[in-house]
């Protein structure tokens, strides 16, 4: 249990980056964290003790316990996705930058069109 | 095995909190480094070999793609005092926060204790995996066999948000 609390206290460690920072690399950086502990989250959810790792080799022991597959096959997902929205976030902060010269987001909020 | 992950996650915790508070954002994008090759590690421990690779790759195209965006724009953190907004949104996140750990109780209470997880549909995988898709890694067999739909939509996802990136970049505008 003390491994799910101190996941879910990387989680909030993010959740108040995005809420409190100014800076756009910085909300970037807390969403990416957030994102990371949600994987760790699934794979602790599917670890069985003593398991051995999803794969059938030829040296497996007798009556072999599995890992679970099924969160790790999601988080395989999630991981690739997580990377192409942290891609855009980036795309988007350094057209920002490049429009208004400041990461700062309270100098960012007139539309200038 | 759970004081080992424990000690790293709290490293990990370490790395996030720098992160948040560096004064130099170089210095904030390679604490955040921290925190995802420490997974990388929690992977390996977990038994979920395929997810350290693929993480360890994330995490390095992620942290060059930053670092290309911070020494291309200002190192600075923001000098600027924050003022009665500032702990206004500081008190706000607090009760967030204070919501999600109710919350995290709750749903903690219908969890397995670690280590202990009975599988469920995993089990028709875990015994028929190896006759219906004849892929002897059981997460690759998930992933294209059983579950090739969700892996259809990750690649529209990937290739809407290349599509996304690029046009943010495009140079020219249209006038």
């Amino acid at each position: 249990m003390t491994v799910y609390f101190m996941c879910f206290f990387l989680f909030l460690v993010g959740l108040y980056g995005i809420v409190t920072r100014r800076n756009l690399i910085k909300i970037v950086i807390s969403f990416t964290i957030m994102e990371f502990s949600v994987f760790l989250f699934f794979a602790l959810i599917g670890y069985v003790e003593n398991g051995v790792a999803p794969i059938l080799t030829k040296n497996l022991p007798e009556n072999p316990v599995f890992v679970d597959p099924l969160p790790q096959a999601m988080v395989l997902t999630a991981i690739v996705i997580g990377l192409a929205t942290s891609a855009m976030l980036l795309a988007i902060a350094i057209r920002l930058y490049k429009k208004y010269g400041t990461f700062d987001i309270r100098e960012i909020n007139n539309l200038r069109g | 095995m759970e004081i080992l992950l424990s000690v790293i996650l709290g490293f990990m915790i370490i790395g996030a909190i720098y992160a948040l508070h560096a004064n130099d954002l170089l210095s904030a994008v390679i604490a955040q480094g921290i925190v995802g090759y420490g997974l990388v590690i929690c992977f390996l421990h977990l038994r979920a070999p395929d997810l350290a690779i693929v993480q360890i790759v994330v995490e390095t195209i992620t942290l060059i793609i930053m670092v290309a965006v911070v020494l291309d724009s200002s190192r600075k953190e923001l000098k600027t005092p924050a003022g009665w907004k500032g702990s206004v949104n500081v008190i706000l996140g607090l009760v967030f926060i204070g919501f999600m750990i109710y919350f995290f109780d709750m749903a903690t209470a219908s969890l397995d204790v670690f280590g202990e997880h009975t599988l469920r549909m995993s089990q028709t995988y875990i015994e028929q995996g190896a006759q219906k898709t004849g892929a002897a890694n059981l997460v690759t067999g998930v992933l294209w066999d059983f579950r090739g739909y969700d892996t259809l939509g990750e690649a529209t996802i990937l290739f809407t948000a290349a599509l996304g990136v690029l046009t943010v970049l495009r140079m020219k505008g249209k006038k």
